[in-house]
């Protein structure tokens, strides 16, 4: 497809050009159709304008990365066909706390417009949305055809808005609720769906507390045969999960719920025949206070695992050697850092075919704890596992030889993110700051997209980075740097750069302001706790009228200073719905 | 405090900066014993660092950033014996207005970095309460995790809290253990001693001044089973300058030797080694407590 693109674009015969304006509109859309990549239909409806008309018009799914680079009256008129939004909100600083609440990113609006333009629409993915309850009984209410919903890190929701979804949504295939900050009342929204309701694909409330009727979780799991993904939350035991399972042999998405229960001899060996009747499971999560007593009941599952979730079950390394022994196809794994160095190096051993590894830390405000991950775990694992091309890193200490070794063995990651927990913390070894580290990263893995530093950093890693990351998308930075010079490397070097995240650094309105023309082409930059002016961000929202400048303060500071800034394009003008908190320049 | 005629050389516990040799023992000019701790000794499996370079390479400073910020409050009890050992190499000016939104350190070079917004540190030890020194102040949205999972897991801690802070079903029984006037608390899991002796010279390793605990254990009266006594526990009262003592169950301080060693890894939540002038009214209690219980 894009080489027929290209053919025509480079093609000055005025007779193929001919040709290619009698080409029929239908046909052309229905070859477009068959584009499914935002990037190719992006560079597709340049071509020429019988090709942005088709594109447009045989566009199904859209991808919005920032809700407010656009409105919904700009998509709707562009768009006329859409069956599925993903929309994105807040900045990503705001799971942790950095954003002010009622920010903004609320659904509504867009709910209402799609309602008039879209009444078919089937499909709705939001991450770091604002969603209430009145949005979600609007949404059952008035797409007849809507049958997936995911809402991962939204808030401003309660249970109530879900038993609106389960009972309206009559052709509902996906609920999938992760990690929001949702009010969670009762379980009762899960008796919500009719007897009647038989199309649900993917269930996932693992992240909610409250207990569900297990009767209609039984039933629901029982009439719904296409049923593939399940993820129950912890109310849910062991004997109610052996009977859910032995409904649903088909599941090839597992999250159990509470793991620790006091199960006799027969209870044991019914648990573990139902997990072995489930032959397709490759992807396993939950396992909330896992007791290992009853971890052998996994162990035949395991064989196919793909992905294991252990990220919020505490095991010990020797508990969790055991598991992974039998897990030798695992492509993804997360973990606690209570595995410690010891488990890391059973992974190595064990799932040459690991491709992504993530290490979230039990403790990570206990500074003394003796345990969890060093360097040891993650050189180990680099040795093991030469596929690995995806890691996420929590420990508490950390050298540039071992960083070194591990892009040497791994030189194909595409996203790095190594956090440091201690700000600002040298090699323990040479007390040297982490430049090398990140230096060997940039330079060795040429396909890197994604990179998150910590340690003690000068302006030396952001040399390194501006000058050899040439498919760097994504940087987050956190008490790093020394001057202006760091940020200004990485906004003159690194051509790919869409989103930048900068905390606590020393860097200033020279940095800022070096960026003017880059930051339209990126997605958005944000950067708090620098040394950034409120002058300097007037000058640069009165130089770039494309870009939305806006600047958070926070009560006590300095009136000149910029606490907060967040600076992306859009082609929608400023927002109107921020709140008093948020200043738009 | 006064010292008595007992042998207080290898339990007096001292404070000093890390590089500083053990200076002399004896009283300051206001009459109050110096408190040196060599902060060499809080170096765990992994030395921290203050976030400046350090311009001395022999002095390894064991603090982390937000320690910086705390510097301050580590000068030592009653003015403290070495002047100089109350300057950190790096400067830290803690103040909301630096423009940085925190704490500025100066490394050797004279630059200025900046290290993270503080909230207020809550360091220094309560004489009246028997609050354990609560840990560090967090920077906020610091280590980045999903505030969904931080509520997660802290709420499955503070469930273990319940249970003598033992991780359920896996074999370990992690205690906090604090230091009146360290900057750190640390772990242990208690199930890897199997005796007061154990858990005293891990201790002692820990907190590498610290004999407390082997002097209030050691035998030389009529030994019980744990080879404590009730006469000898008042007498080593009156001398040492700490003393290690336990929160139990019922949320009361016990000092620690008291019971059979069994009882105690079952109803220790944490443990805190306290000046002994606090400890003063405990001695009686626990005695009363045990006797109770017996």
């Amino acid at each position: 497809m894009e080489s027929e693109s290209k053919r025509k674009k480079e093609s000055p015969n005025t007779a193929e050009l001919a040709v290619t304006a009698s080409f029929p509109d239908e046909v052309l859309e229905i070859v477009l159709s068959l584009l499914t990549s935002h990037r190719d239909r992006s560079s597709v409806s340049l071509v020429c304008k019988d090709w942005y008309r088709a594109e447009r018009w045989s566009r199904t799914q859209v991808f919005i990365g920032n809700c407010y680079s656009v409105s919904p009256e700009i998509l709707t008129r562009r768009f006329p066909n859409i069956r599925s939004v993903t929309l994105k909100g807040k900045p990503r600083f705001s799971d942790f706390n950095l954003v002010p609440p009622n920010w903004g990113a609320d659904i509504h609006a867009w709910l209402v417009a799609f309602a008039v333009k879209y009444p078919f629409l089937e499909e709705l993915r939001l991450k770091r949305m604002a969603v209430s309850d009145e949005s979600l009984e609007f949404l059952a209410s008035n797409f007849p055809n809507f049958k997936l919903l995911s809402l991962l890190s939204c808030d401003g929701f309660s249970t109530d808005g879900l038993a609106a979804i389960a009972t309206h949504c009559k052709n509902l295939t996906e609920l999938d609720i992760q990690e929001n900050g949702i009010e969670d009342s009762s379980g009762s929204w899960l008796s919500c769906f009719p007897e009647s309701f038989t199309s649900l694909e993917v269930l996932n409330f693992a992240n909610l507390t409250s207990e569900v009727n297990t009767d209609a979780l039984e039933r629901l799991v029982s009439r719904c045969k296409s049923l593939k993904v399940l993820k129950v939350n912890k109310s849910i035991s062991l004997e109610q999960l052996q009977r859910l399972l032995v409904r649903a042999p088909q599941l090839e998405e597992l999250g159990t719920g509470s793991f620790l229960q006091d199960l006799t001899a027969r209870p044991y060996a019914d648990l573990e025949s139902a997990f072995n009747n489930c032959k397709n499971i490759h992807t396993l999560s939950g396992l909330w206070e896992a007791v290992p007593l009853y971890l052998p009941a996994l162990y035949n599952s395991c064989a196919n695992l793909t992905f294991l979730n252990l990220s919020y079950t505490a095991l010990q390394s020797g508990e969790f050697a055991k598991l992974v022994v039998h897990c030798p196809r695992l492509r993804r794994l997360w973990v606690l850092d209570t595995v410690e160095d010891k488990g890391l190096e059973a992974v190595g051993s064990n799932c040459p075919l690991l491709e992504e590894l993530r290490v979230f830390p039990a403790d990570p405000f206990d500074e003394e704890i003796i345990h969890g991950v060093t360097e040891e775990g993650f050189v180990a694992v680099s040795f093991g596992c030469r596929r690995l091309h995806y890691v996420l890193y929590f420990c508490r200490q950390m050298t540039n030889a071992a960083v070194a070794t591990i892009v040497q063995n791994c030189p194909n990651f595409t996203h790095f993110r190594l956090c440091i927990m201690t700000p600002g913390l040298p090699d323990y070894l040479t007390n040297e700051p982490m430049d090398e580290a990140f230096g060997a990263v940039v330079k060795t893995c040429s396909k890197l997209q994604r990179l998150s530093v910590s340690g003690l950093l000068t302006d030396l890693t952001f040399e390194y980075i501006g000058k050899y990351a040439k498919n760097l998308e994504t940087l987050s930075v956190a008490f790093a740097g020394r001057s202006d010079r760091g940020m200004q490397c990485v906004l003159e070097g690194c051509p790919k750069l869409r989103k930048l995240e900068i905390r606590d650094c020393p860097f200033g309105n020279e940095a800022l302001l070096s960026g003017l023309e880059k930051y339209e082409s990126m997605r958005s930059l944000w950067m708090s706790a620098c040394n950034v002016t409120m002058n300097a961000c007037r000058r640069l929202a009165k130089q770039m009228p494309r870009l939305n400048v806006e600047v958070m303060k926070e009560d006590g500071s300095d009136d000149s200073q910029a606490d907060k800034v967040y600076i992306y394009r859009t082609v929608a003008g400023p927002r109107r719905d921020a709140p008093p908190s948020v200043l738009t320049l | 405090m006064e010292k008595s005629g007992l042998n207080l050389k290898a339990t007096e516990l001292r404070l000093g900066l890390p590089g500083s040799e053990s200076p002399e023992r004896g009283s300051d000019k206001n009459g109050n014993a110096a408190v040196i701790l060599s902060l060499k000794s809080f170096v765990g499996s992994g030395a921290k660092r203050v976030f400046c370079d350090a311009t001395d390479a022999d002095a390894k400073w064991v603090f982390s950033v937000s320690e910086a910020a705390a510097g301050r409050l580590f000068s030592p009890r009653g003015g403290g014996s070495s002047n100089n050992n109350n300057n950190n190499h790096g400067k830290v000016h803690v103040g909301s207005d630096s423009g940085l939104g925190g704490p500025v350190l100066e490394d050797g070079n004279g630059a200025c970095v900046a290290a993270q917004s503080p909230k207020p540190v809550m360091m220094v030890q309560d004489k009246k309460s028997h609050e354990i020194a609560p840990s560090k102040a967090q920077v906020v949205g610091w280590p980045p995790i999903r505030s969904y999972r931080k509520n997660t897991m802290s709420s499955q801690s503070s469930k273990n809290d319940d249970d003598s802070e033992a991780k359920l079903g896996l074999g370990c029984l992690y205690v906090k253990v604090s230091m009146d006037g360290a900057p750190y608390l640390r772990k242990v899991d208690l199930k890897t001693y199997s005796s007061y002796i154990d858990l005293s010279s891990a201790l002692e390793k820990m907190f590498s001044c610290f004999t407390i605990v082997s002097g209030q254990c050691s035998s030389h009266n009529v030994p019980s089973r744990d080879g404590l006594s009730e006469s000898r526990l008042m007498d080593l009262l009156h001398g040492s300058e700490y003393v290690l003592t336990y929160e139990d169950k019922d949320g009361d301080w016990m000092l620690v030797g008291d019971v059979p060693w069994e009882m105690f890894t079952d109803s220790c939540r944490r443990l805190r080694i306290m000046k002994s002038s606090d400890a003063i009214g405990l001695a009686p209690r626990a005695m009363e407590k045990c006797k109770n219980r017996n």
